[in-house]
């Protein structure tokens, strides 16, 4: 008996060493962690550049969706796994704020961005890049019905859009599972008030809109437009999603088969923040890596690197955004402080109403 | 001398290297992680809401009774036609079959919808034929949706498990079952039936497990108005930051998960029959008359639509061009491309994420080799150890199926919160992958092995001995062959389960070491045709992995074996 144990584990550890590569433990640059979430992207020679620059070794973490990066950051509060965290937004910064994951900093670049973006932050975290959650439609599908594109949130209840039988013309995404989801019922809390969302949801479940649980399915089962070629004319996503669909079309296109609903209030404007973590052992490279996320070089890959725009306005947007992405130029606007309060209540509020 | 002989007759009659391993590695990666993540979580402000409990618990029950007992309906006919009947194309077959195993419910939701969404290859079809603009199959976002999904993921463990060991039967006790006047239907009942309950049941808790834990399915083809503990796990604690919540509904998970395989242990009680051996392919004929020949057909039929049809609607979209066509919509353009091949080896955005497909499908196969390696050696060991030294046999077995009912939202944040700063976490390759992958495949080579080794007749290797082969021979030549064939079983699903999972491995993995998985979820983030079709041909390429890896793996087998 003993013998077949001893050949079995012997056999195991062999093939477990002969798969394992053996660590390189050479005295390299020093490394700088930055957890963020699975949306994060940066072009290879910008990142490089900052490594050739300050002689360090860049690492990203990603850690899921923003929720679950954010959750991870605050669980590791006491010993966290990264230097900078990015990829925090208005709908969850005040959370952050809260459990004290941040070590304060203002950047001197920070004297060169909008207000907009810098408003109440008072030197925690550092506006990166924003962008806007929007109801995208199909440009084909309204051309050929003659039927006219909403202008308004309140439009979108008119039986035009609906379908009293079944499903209507729009598809949306639950917020409780969902960040444009969450964006857009903000959105609306912005538009109608803590009293009267509610009612504004109701009017639309009785004009049809699906729920659906997460963007992916949303855009590429429900949405007519996109390569799933849905039922669903209007999905929620982002104001730069005609850009992607030119630059990622599988031919290419002189024209976006989408475009965004841009008017007053119906958008809901994300901002993304970049912050120090407290117990970093780099606080120096830390700033550094802001000051450079700030910089034109960043903010430049950030567009077609993660489709959202770039706070700093000195930075040039490549000419597909210019062409097809839009900003909101009224989007919906929330203080952060009043949704950390109320956001979890919003939208248990909301699953009752369209889930039940 | 007499003190290490001694130690040695210690260690040999309580079985404590048998158990050491799988206990070991179930105490380091599975409970302390677990605790840690647990006590962490109820340390932290939140409510718990009581209300919020029940709906899920109720719903996860109900839909994971029905789905197994579909899955049992289903799934027994096929294992029955696998083990008695040789057919064209049975191999190839069950290496299909096999195959929605291994896909990430982003891509199974992708295949049902390039076959049954609303512009689905069956609903344009429809709409062509009977001219009516209206979808006539609403298919995803309904309850319906969740059950065939279930079926389509799990049919294959029971096909396996069952047929394995149905095709380990002694044909002769049926035939004499017949002999004694018994009619077939009588002899299935009394004799077969009886045979095959412990494999059946198992087959049953697996199944079950599986969907109770249930978590994309439920996200992405039932839709919103579903929600499973998994689902309700996944929003509390990462939407709503309320962990303690969170906390409670993953013990409540667990809780269920152990009730369950409790309760299976209890039902499972009785004596083993010791069966002897068949020979390679005994037994196994073609069919022969019309009713046989019509039950073979249907079974192929079936497992072709609801298997093969999904799967083949992918592969089929990955090397098809649907520009949304502007102003003829119900129209579907095609034309056959391999842009979204090709694209794939091309860094279009220039980002440091980049990664070659060659190298997810390298990282992936990585990972799911050591997968195998530690479930088949851990899972038979316990095996072993169970039949041999067996030592609160029910509380261990249902032990070892925990981590089935463990949330992969808290086993993730458990590994995270547990091994962070350990050389597993920051050494140069991420062992804590495979090691999660294990936690779960380990049950499967277990559940596999271990009836087939119980039905060993102890005279088997007595005899054996009584030849003069010492025990290591004995138990290499007899014991291990015979189990070869549910050992193998246990590592193809051990590799499967590897290649497809997607749910722990987007915690602990890291962005330079991306699996096939995580690859396709990377392109599925973004709008645009290409990257759509870059995410179908890249999913195309992880089932061609895996068929060939499945494939080498049969053959391999049949080498060790002989001929099938």
């Amino acid at each position: 008996m003993n013998k077949f144990i001893f050949s079995l584990v012997t056999v195991l550890l062999l093939l477990l060493a002969a798969c394992s590569p053996t660590p390189t433990q050479t005295p390299g640059p020093v490394t700088l962690t930055i957890m963020t979430h699975d949306s994060f992207a940066i072009s290879e020679d910008v990142a490089q550049a900052f490594e050739e620059e300050f002689n360090v070794k860049l690492v990203f973490l990603k850690s899921g969706d923003t929720g679950a990066a954010l959750n991870r950051a605050i669980l590791m509060k006491d010993a966290p796994e990264a230097d900078v965290f990015y990829g925090v937004d208005n709908t969850f910064l005040s959370r952050a704020v809260q459990e004290g994951i941040f070590e304060s900093y203002t950047s001197p670049v920070l004297a060169e961005i909008p207000e907009e973006f810098t408003a109440g932050l008072s030197g925690v975290v550092t506006p990166i890049d924003y962008g806007d959650v929007c109801i995208n439609y199909d440009r084909a599908w309204f051309a050929a019905s003659g039927l006219e594109v909403p202008g308004s949130l309140e439009d979108l209840t008119l039986p035009a859009y609906g379908n009293p039988q079944g499903e209507g013309l729009l598809v949306v995404e639950n917020p409780a599972t969902s960040s444009p989801g969450l964006a857009f019922l903000l959105a609306t809390i912005a538009e109608y008030g803590e009293d009267g969302y509610l009612d504004y949801w109701r009017a639309l479940k009785t004009n049809g809109v699906v729920v659906v649980n997460d963007w992916e399915t949303a855009y590429y089962t429900n949405f007519s437009a996109s390569s799933g070629k849905g039922l669903q004319p209007m999905v929620v996503s982002y104001a730069t999603s005609p850009a992607a669909e030119v630059i990622y079309a599988s031919e290419p296109l002189t024209e976006a088969p989408t475009a965004s609903i841009i008017d007053p209030n119906t958008c809901f404007r994300q901002i993304e923040y970049a912050g120090i973590l407290k117990g970093t052992s780099n606080p120096e490279l830390a700033q550094r890596f802001i000051d450079f996320m700030l910089s034109p070089r960043f903010q430049e890959d950030v567009p077609l690197q993660m489709f959202v725009y770039p706070v700093n306005p000195q930075a040039g947007l490549p000419a597909e955004f210019l062409r097809f992405a839009a900003t909101a130029e009224e989007p919906a606007v929330l203080d952060p402080v009043i949704i950390a309060i109320n956001r979890d209540e919003w939208i248990r509020e909301w699953s009752e109403v369209m889930l039940k | 001398m007499s003190l290490v002989r001694g130690a040695r007759a210690f260690l040999n009659r309580s079985g404590l290297l048998l158990w050491a391993l799988p206990l070991g590695m179930f105490a380091l990666f599975f409970f302390y992680p677990l605790f840690t993540i647990l006590s962490t979580m109820f340390s932290r402000a939140g409510e718990i809401i009581p209300s919020a409990v029940w709906e899920p618990l109720l719903f996860t029950s109900y839909q994971a009774l029905l789905s197994t007992l579909l899955t049992l309906l289903f799934g027994l006919p096929a294992a029955w036609v696998f083990s008695q009947f040789d057919f064209t194309g049975k191999r190839l077959l069950r290496t299909l079959t096999m195959l929605p195993f291994i896909l990430p419910t982003v891509v199974t939701a992708a295949a049902f919808n390039a076959l049954l969404g609303p512009r689905g290859w069956i609903n344009v079809l429809l709409m062509r034929l009977t001219g009516d603009p209206t979808t006539p199959i609403n298919f995803l976002n309904t309850f319906t949706a969740i059950l065939v999904a279930h079926v389509f993921y799990n049919i294959a463990i029971v096909i396996r498990v069952v047929g394995s060991a149905w095709s380990q039967l002694d044909p002769r006790l049926e035939q004499s079952a017949g002999v004694l006047g018994a009619s077939p239907w009588r002899a299935f009942v009394s004799v077969t039936l009886p045979l095959l309950r412990r494999p059946i049941l198992s087959a049953a808790l697996l199944v079950f497990l599986f969907d109770f834990a249930s978590f994309g399915v439920i996200l992405m083809l039932g839709g919103p108005a579903y929600q499973t503990l998994e689902v309700a796990v996944y929003t509390e604690a990462l939407r709503y930051l309320n962990l303690p919540m969170a906390g409670l509904l993953s013990i409540i998970q667990l809780a269920c998960t152990l009730g369950i395989t409790l309760l299976y242990g209890r039902v499972n009680r009785g004596r083993v029959v010791p069966l002897f051996p068949r020979l390679r392919g005994e037994g196994v004929r073609k069919p022969r008359t019309w009713r046989e020949r019509l039950i073979v057909s249907m079974t192929v039929a079936f497992l072709f639509t609801l298997q093969v049809l999904p799967l083949a609607a992918l592969v089929t979209r990955s090397v098809t061009r649907l520009e949304a066509d502007r102003g003829q919509r119900g129209e579907v353009q095609t034309g056959l491309t391999l842009d979204f091949y090709r694209e794939l080896f091309v860094n279009k955005s220039q980002s440091l994420f980049y990664v070659l497909p060659a190298a997810a499908v390298a990282n992936s196969l990585r990972f799911a080799a050591l997968t195998t390696i530690i479930s088949t050696t851990v899972g038979t060991l316990l095996a072993f150890a169970m039949v041999k030294k067996p030592f609160a046999h029910r509380w261990l077995d249902a032990v070892v199926m925990l981590p089935f009912g463990a949330s992969a939202v808290t086993m993730g944040l458990g590994f995270i919160v547990a091994f962070n700063g350990t050389p597993l976490a920051r050494g140069a390759f991420p062992w804590l992958i495979p090691l999660a992958h294990s936690l779960i495949a380990t049950p499967f080579v277990l559940r596999a092995v271990q009836p087939a080794l119980a039905a060993i007749p102890t005279s088997l290797t007595q005899s054996a001995a009584v030849l003069g082969a010492s025990p290591f021979r004995a138990w290499w030549e007899v014991e291990m062959k015979l189990i070869s064939r549910a050992l193998l079983t246990g590592a193809l699903f051990s590799f499967t389960i590897s290649l497809g999972e997607f749910g722990a491995t987007s915690f602990i993995a890291r962005s330079d070491t991306p699996t096939l998985p995580v690859a396709i979820f990377r392109y599925l983030g973004q709008p645009g045709a290409l990257n759509y079709g870059q995410a179908m041909a890249m999913a195309t390429i992880l089932i061609l992995v895996c068929a060939l890896s499945l494939t080498l793996l049969e053959q391999l087998s049949s080498a060790l074996n002989g001929a099938d």
